[in-house]
């Protein structure tokens, strides 16, 4: 048996090359295609915020007294900080800051209790994860005012001339990798995120309902054209489109809002296609499901849905309950958006990304092997 | 001699959707460059059958051969010496007729593809739509644009799934005289049609119910096997006795046919005995052959009568 009886280069060919001209003829879907992120990026310009609680926070302390004790003890009770564990070396904390795994580090620096009883006024360093803004705002502002606080209790007895100086501490806030707080360095990459699942679920749902339901399936069917040809012929004109609709993205990011490029392009350019793989898996699997076209777009909402609301993308991940992050883990937009944003705003490498690349992998291979198996259930 | 050889040469195919028999212990033998219509009333199976043929679905158990490969085990053989057209339109109505064609070339993977897609649009008279949407054209000229793809390949067997449904007379007689032509030249269709006119047209026939063949062969020996005994009523004001007809003992069926009544029975002398009271000097009686309709109708009330 030749390699051609199994998968025709050829037939493959045939296949893509219809998509692109069905794609032209469908003015409007084209159109959706390219105006959905556009569309997209200036409704979502407007932050959105909330005000999550128990937010992961390291400490490095190089100081152990009774002060610091006390700014911790503070932290903990404000609700906004969880206080994990403490941390040995700035580099360990770096890292954890870098992969995400926690929202805020404290720096107690070396003879801090010395200096403050000196009435030096010593520094405390707090630094934030600030890539979504609205994550951490209100944090920060509570972070000033208990720290001070805490403090004035302390300060007793023939420490209590210090109370009368302005604030015993010099508080040095580090908001890293978005300084400004500009919920739009957030959003814009996010959108990415949020815009390709949207158009390559739907698309690829409905272009083999499409399809099924007007019949030309049949016809495919009884042509030695494979079922693999159809699939991945089908699947490449979307793969491209879905890159058509990140390079607007990035663009109108880049010149529209501004928003900086830290990491690697190309980096981001190849992990995008594992994303984008897992969508049109959904897609593939929606379109074995639904039994006509709008039920193939009922579908691709009811997986949309939950992405948008529980990925990150609408509100803080960290502010969610419980429950909710762990269908949010499930889906590949959590993750995604969180390889996005640390490319292109921390400026992450790869093996920065790889926790949350897998997960990807995973949703992928499962949504391939049902949309496969039941892809071939349907012939018969 | 291998030109003798059936085209088709089933056995016993069988197929149930979810426990329903569609299509029940089915035996077929067609020979080259046959024309064989096949009737039945709706759901009776000839769609899930022609479907078996062309390897759009797998038969449940049952045996035989598809152009001299096996059915069960090398419909991916029979595929491409096979030109199947469904019953619904089922090319892309977005796509011209010109990118149709190619599209359905490249898909077969046929050399010198432009010249071969132009001279079929010119053989078949579609020149003048080439770079119409396929989805504007009329019903006729749609299914001719059908009949054109799946000739492109130049398949030795036709699966033809009632082609002319909704089709009008001209465009049906252009259509048949497509399949003689294509007959001569040794190619073989099986055509599945509801239209009594293009069963007589086949060179053989089947008839289904239920899933299961309860006559096949030319259309003589099909009405000569059926056993009907039929009478031409004419006169003024025939379609008056219609209904008094119909309920004598013996007389099974009563079709008016224009200003002539078709009345029909399997016993022929019970039929006549039931009919003599009424041959008077109002109507014109004369002993005819039953036609298929009758017998096709006929087999249908047998069927539900069991």
């Amino acid at each position: 048996m030749r390699l051609g009886d199994i998968f025709s280069l050829r037939r493959f060919g045939a296949i893509i090359g219809k998509e692109f001209v069905q794609m032209r003829r469908d003015r409007i879907t084209f159109a959706m295609m390219i105006a959905i992120p556009i569309m997209q990026m200036i409704v979502f310009g407007f932050a959105i915020n909330s005000d999550p609680k128990h937010l992961p926070t390291v400490i490095l302390a190089a100081d152990h007294s009774v002060f610091s004790r006390s700014i911790i003890t503070a932290m903990r009770n404000s609700g906004y900080f969880q206080i994990i564990r403490t941390v040995a070396s700035e580099a360990e904390a770096d890292l954890l800051i870098e992969e995400g795994d926690v929202q805020f580090v404290v720096t107690i620096p070396e003879g801090f209790s010395r200096r403050l009883v000196r009435g030096e006024r010593p520094a405390l360093l707090l630094t934030a994860d600030a890539t979504d803004p609205s994550a951490t705002s209100n944090a920060l502002a509570a972070f000033r005012l208990l720290a001070e606080a805490a403090l004035t209790r302390d300060l007793e007895g023939p420490l209590r001339h210090l109370r009368r100086n302005a604030p015993p501490l010099n508080m040095i806030v580090h908001a890293r990798f978005n300084p400004e707080g500009i919920a739009k360095y957030n959003i814009v990459p996010g959108l990415m995120g949020v815009v390709l699942t949207m158009t390559l679920v739907i698309i690829t749902a409905l272009a083999i309902t499409r399809e099924r339901e007007r019949g030309t399936m049949e016809n495919l069917l009884s042509t030695p054209v494979k079922p693999m040809e159809v699939m991945f012929g089908k699947i490449v004109p979307y793969v491209i489109v879905g890159y058509v609709q990140m390079g607007v993205i990035l663009l109108a990011g880049r010149f529209l809002f501004h928003v900086p490029m830290m990491g690697n392009l190309a980096l981001l350019l190849v992990v995008s296609l594992l994303f984008i793989a897992a969508n049109l898996g959904v897609g593939l699997t929606f379109s074995t499901l639904a039994r006509n076209q709008l039920q193939a777009v009922q579908m691709a909402f009811f997986f949309f849905l939950p992405s948008i609301l529980l990925s990150g993308f609408m509100f803080p991940f960290r502010g969610m309950p419980l429950w909710a992050q762990r269908i949010g883990e499930m889906l590949p937009l959590t993750h995604y958006l969180r390889i996005v944003r640390g490319i292109v705003l921390k400026g992450n490498g790869f093996l920065q990304i790889l926790p949350n690349l897998w997960p990807i992998g995973v949703f992928l291979v499962v949504a391939l092997f049902i949309g496969l198996t039941r892809y071939h259930r349907t012939l018969d | 001699m291998a030109e003798e050889t059936p085209v088709i040469d089933v056995q016993d195919i069988t197929k149930s959707f979810n426990g329903k028999t569609v299509v029940n212990k089915l035996s077929l033998r067609v020979s080259p460059g046959e024309i064989y219509g096949f009737l039945g009333p709706n759901g009776s199976g000839k769609t899930t059958f022609i479907r078996m043929l062309c390897g759009l679905l797998r038969p449940d158990s049952g045996s035989g051969v598809c152009l001299g490969f096996d059915i069960q085990k090398e419909a991916e053989k029979i595929k491409p010496l096979v030109g199947y057209m469904s019953q619904r339109f089922s090319l892309y109505e977005d796509l011209s007729v010109l990118e149709n064609l190619s599209f359905m070339g490249r898909i077969y993977g046929l050399q010198n593809l432009k010249s071969l897609v132009h001279d079929s649009i010119e053989r078949m008279g579609l020149a003048r739509f080439a770079n119409q949407l396929a989805g504007t054209l009329s019903g006729g000229w749609k299914q001719r644009l059908a009949l054109t793809a799946c000739l492109l390949h130049q398949p030795r067997l036709l699966l033809l799934d009632e082609p002319t449904a909704g089709v009008d007379p001209k465009a049906r007689r252009d259509f048949w005289d497509d399949i003689y032509r294509l007959s001569e030249q040794g190619v073989t269709s099986l055509i599945s049609t509801h239209y009594m006119d293009e069963a007589e047209r086949c060179h053989r026939l089947a008839y289904l119910s239920y899933g299961n063949l309860l006559t096949a062969g030319t259309a003589d020996e099909v009405i000569a096997t059926a056993g009907l005994t039929s009478w031409l009523v004419s006169g003024d004001n025939v379609h008056l006795l219609a209904a008094r007809l119909k309920a004598i003992e013996g007389v099974e069926q009563v079709v008016p046919f224009g200003n002539t009544l078709h009345v029909s029975g399997h016993d022929a002398e019970k039929l006549e005995q039931g009919l003599h009271p009424f041959m008077d000097k109002d109507f014109h009686w004369q002993k005819t052959n039953a036609n298929l309709e009758e017998v096709f109708i006929s087999l249908m009330q047998d069927r539900e009568v069991q």
